[in-house]
């Protein structure tokens, strides 16, 4: 373990946490620009040129409002709450590859963090730990109506996290490894010509594919499974107690499992730092253009999905408790268990 | 280095054990076994044993311990609630938990010193490997613990259904 792998770990893990958190603080922007789209509004327009100053002034907001703390037993838990969320939030970012290889000083880096060979069951880890954020903070409020949005919160993410871990096997039953690098690589370019066909796994797991988005759509608790938020039925869910910066983590934690959630689609799905014509670049700028391409290519990917929350948010409404559970159990569990027969079968004909 | 992070892993793993036996509120055990489970997560990473560290927190603490904490909050359990055990039932607490003390030093006073196996293979708890050990030389034990698994899921199903005879009547 050299100085120079340390440096170049800790220089990734500062720029990755920075650009998570800007996104993040942008995303509140973008969400409300569009809303105001799909409304036919102007949206918020003061603060800077075009609003773009807008987040600056939301956090800000955020920063000076009185802290305010329940009358309850446990503030230790009652802080603990909203720190845990945002900290299972910025951790999954740790393991995805956020772009190939590049060649600087001398030296070859991979643009991930930690390139472990466990990396998918990993991200589920910490998305079943990411439930004790809301629970504990919900529970720590010492009222009824963040209790009731704390479980309706956490027995939704645990009924969809099943779901989900149904819907990725079927794809790593065709990787054959945990690891996402490994996953990226082998989704190499567009086209893979010596099978005639996408080299995207969403060309080869479609169903899959559907499944995992809507399993990320109730995983974040964004529309049209915000029952956790429900205002007319709970006040405001599992954060009702919470002021001021609390407040802002539990929103702000939304926005970047929003963002991550993009980007563990893309890589899964949609090829992570690939894209067209990758052969031709290489040969005719070299390794570190294909690498930033790949960058920028990856972050179009998630710029979409983020895009495509939105887009979903003002378009579908919301779901009755019983429609979210009959989905989870009756119909998103039993599609992906016949998913994995199918491709098991179709892998074993195909040998 | 190793060994500094085994000692700090070992003091969280006991203290958090023994705070969720001596908590008074029982959101808190919970927690601190959350913690515990943490504790031993590290342990396996120490061994090299990743897969095992991440399906141990996906499976104790993502979701079994959440189990416990959903029923804990419904029934609100808190200090003020809880009873004072009769003397005999702590009496016959501390004999069951003294003789399972005794038994446990007898144990380990006329077991073998075991040899600390040095890593002959570094890949050895890798998934890739485990998968093939798992269906491959231990197949049969395997599918027979997921069969005992689904009997019992089958089992909580019937007994959470509704008798049908009693509500009509």
């Amino acid at each position: 373990m050299d100085s120079f792998f340390l440096i170049e770990k800790g220089v990734l893990i500062v720029v990755i946490f920075a650009i998570t958190m800007l996104i993040a603080l942008y995303s509140t922007f973008a969400e409300r620009k569009i809303a105001a789209f799909f409304q036919d509004r102007v949206g918020p327009n003061r603060a800077g040129p075009g609003g773009i100053l807008q987040p600056l002034a939301d956090g800000l907001k955020m920063f000076t409002k009185e802290d305010f703390t329940p009358d309850t037993p446990n503030k230790f838990l009652f802080i603990l709450g909203p720190g845990l969320f945002m900290t299972t939030a910025l951790l999954t970012s740790s393991v995805i590859p956020w772009g190939d290889t590049v060649n600087l000083f001398g030296r070859e880096f991979n643009l991930q963090v930690a390139d472990i060979n466990v990396a998918v069951i990993f991200i589920f880890g910490v998305v079943s730990i990411g439930v004790y954020g809301i629970m504990i903070g919900g529970w720590a409020s010492n009222n009824k109506y963040s209790l009731l949005g704390a479980v309706r919160a956490t027995s939704q993410m645990i009924s969809y996290e099943i779901a989900m871990g149904l819907s990725i096997i079927s794809v790593l039953m065709m990787t054959g490894t945990l690891s996402l690098r490994e996953i990226s690589l082998q989704q190499y370019g567009f086209i893979n010509w010596n099978e005639h066909w996408f080299s995207w796994y969403v060309f080869r797991q479609p169903l899959a594919f559907l499944i995992f988005l809507t399993c990320a759509f109730a995983e974040t608790n964004r529309t049209p499974f915000d029952l956790p938020e429900c205002e007319s039925e709970l006040i405001g869910g599992y954060h009702t107690e919470y002021s001021s910066m609390k407040l802002g983590f539990y929103l702000f934690a939304e926005y970047i499992n929003m963002f991550i959630s993009s980007a563990i689609i893309s890589v899964l799905f949609f090829g992570g730092f690939n894209y067209p014509g990758m052969n031709w670049v290489n040969e005719t700028w070299g390794i570190n253009a294909v690498a930033f391409l790949g960058v920028v290519a990856l972050f179009i990917k998630i710029f979409f999905f983020i895009f495509f929350y939105m887009w979903v948010r003002w378009t579908v409404p919301r779901f009755r408790y019983d429609q979210l559970m009959n989905l989870g159990w009756k119909v998103l569990i039993p599609l992906s268990i016949l998913n994995i027969v199918i491709t098991g079968g179709v892998i074993l004909l195909l040998k | 280095m190793t060994l500094y992070i085994f000692y700090f892993l070992s003091f969280v793993a006991i203290f958090c054990g023994l705070m969720t036996v001596f908590s008074r509120n029982p959101i808190h055990s919970v927690l601190y076994l959350i913690g515990c489970f943490f504790a031993i997560a590290g342990h396996y990473l120490l061994l090299e044993a990743e897969f095992l560290a991440v399906v141990h927190i996906i499976v104790y603490a993502g979701a079994i311990m959440v189990l416990f904490l959903f029923t804990l909050m419904m029934m609100n359990l808190n200090e003020q609630i809880e009873k004072h055990k009769p003397a005999l039932a702590r009496m016959a607490a501390v004999i069951a938990s003294g003789l399972l003390m005794l038994v446990l030093i007898a144990i380990l006073k006329k077991a073998d010193t075991l040899t600390v196996a040095t890593n002959q293979n570094d890949a050895i708890g890798t998934i890739k490997n485990l998968g093939k050990i798992l269906l491959d030389e231990y197949f049969f034990p395997f599918e027979f613990a997921s069969v005992l698994f689904l009997t019992a899921m089958v089992g909580a199903v019937l007994l959470a259904k509704k008798d049908k005879s009693k509500v009509a009547s």
